[in-house]
């Protein structure tokens, strides 16, 4: 690790002011910030570590049925918290990430700001249409996510609170790389009362998408079979050594469906 | 002046002060607290060689920066064994040969012991392997793992009534 400052705020707006330093950055749980420093990938001036801050972590519903989750809340907690709130997609979701030490320190905050291409939260978040709350403004899904690790979020921007619909149904399929356990495709399936929500992670070279012909299609028919003829096309398809572009396409298509029929 | 942490060590209160904030969990018991026990494996997050307990969970000390923990109470391997008694766990370890190397076996039974604790795996084998999952093991001992972690739940879980039944 290059050197850094380093800072432990108790609240938010200490560490909004923390971060107005150049290059600082804040520190979640560290699950992906601490190995990308070790191996030199990044060279912040400054960490600001948001793990003191009280306020920022829990689970609560609002009254618009909404599961209000703290930025700083741990993957374990969410996984506890969806359950016992009615939402067992998203603990399916949450109970699924890395393993289980990553999931006591890990936190969906730190999952949506760093936005990898194939992190899990980031298809939930787009399938639901879910509010990014910010130390300044609130943020929809359909607006925050920009690419490969890149999303709407400003400099020294935290995210102090992320708001989900609680869907009817719902459920998240992942095919996992064996080893990180990271989806090389994962699909979110939620069905409201009034729409339903598709969200694709770990496929496309621009990022989470929401597959708006399947939400259409299932809108009308909530079925596996209502989906059977819809695909997506390879082009902008990741393509790596796990798999290439028309075999994710593919998969796009088999974990919608799986996930559609774990969600009825 | 240094920043500095104040916690709970095997059970002992100790104040330490960090002349770089760079000091990972792992590396302050190893370097700095003459705590070897817990060992670095991949220190990046990916093996499990380096599990121990903060505040009763398990957590990869290599991926938790030691400042961030004031106030934390840590478990490791070392303050496993009461008045020189082994756990339960470590017990079962050795009665079932779950390791060769032993490289991983501390990372594993501190993990073991917080998926107990945990209480959702039971004896089930199936759930004890998912629940061990984030620790390997090169020497490929996860069947004796398995066994002694079952053991261990039954040694240290109280049978339920219908379950008896």
């Amino acid at each position: 690790m290059y050197n850094f400052d380093f800072e432990r705020p108790k609240s938010v707006a200490d560490a909004v002011k923390a971060l107005q330093t150049e290059e600082a950055q804040p520190l979640g749980g560290g699950q992906t910030l601490i190995p990308t420093l070790k191996q030199r990938l990044a060279m912040p001036s400054k960490l600001v570590s948001l793990a003191g801050i009280d306020e920022i972590k829990g689970v609560c519903k609002d009254d618009q049925n909404r599961l209000c989750i703290g930025g700083g809340t741990v993957h374990r907690v969410i996984a506890e918290k969806a359950m016992s709130e009615g939402f067992p997609g998203l603990t399916g979701l949450a109970s699924k990430i890395g393993d289980p030490a990553v999931r006591n320190r890990g936190t969906i905050g730190g999952s949506l700001a760093n936005n990898d291409p194939s992190a899990c939260y980031p298809a939930a978040a787009m399938a639901t249409g879910a509010t990014i709350v910010t130390d300044r403004r609130e943020i929809a899904a359909d607006d925050y996510f920009k690419g490969l690790f890149e999303t709407a979020l400003e400099e020294g921007e935290i995210i102090t609170e992320v708001k989900m619909p609680i869907p009817e149904a719902s459920a998240y399929m992942k095919f996992e790389q064996p080893a990180s356990r990271f989806p090389l495709v994962g699909v979110f399936v939620a069905r409201f009362s009034d729409r339903v929500g598709v969200g694709v992670t770990g496929a496309s070279e621009s990022g989470v998408f929401r597959w708006t012909e399947a939400e259409r299609a299932l809108g009308s028919d909530f079925s596996a079979d209502a989906v059977k003829g819809l695909s997506v096309p390879a082009d902008g398809m990741i393509s790596d050594l796990h798999g290439t572009a028309e075999y994710r396409a593919h998969l796009v298509g088999v974990m919608t469906r799986r996930a559609v029929a774990a969600a009825q | 002046m240094s920043p500095s942490i104040s916690l709970t060590l095997n059970g002992e209160a100790r104040d330490i002060a960090l002349d770089d904030p760079r000091v990972t969990l792992l590396d302050l018991l190893r370097e700095r607290l003459a705590l070897p026990g817990t060992k670095k494996g991949c220190d990046r997050g990916q093996c499990g060689a380096c599990t121990v307990l903060v505040n009763g969970r398990r957590v990869n000390s290599c991926l938790t920066l030691a400042l961030t923990l004031d106030g934390a109470e840590i478990t490791t391997i070392e303050g496993l064994a009461a008045d020189g008694t082994l756990h339960p766990v470590q017990e079962a370890f050795i009665e079932n040969d779950a390791f060769q190397c032993g490289y991983c076996t501390p990372g594993q039974i501190m993990s073991a012991v917080g998926l107990i604790a945990e209480g959702r795996a039971g004896d089930d084998p199936e759930r004890i392997r998912e629940g061990m999952s984030g620790n390997i093991c090169r020497c490929v001992a996860y069947h004796g793992i398995t066994l002694a972690v079952q053991d261990a739940t039954r040694s240290m879980t109280p049978l339920k009534k219908e379950d008896a039944a």
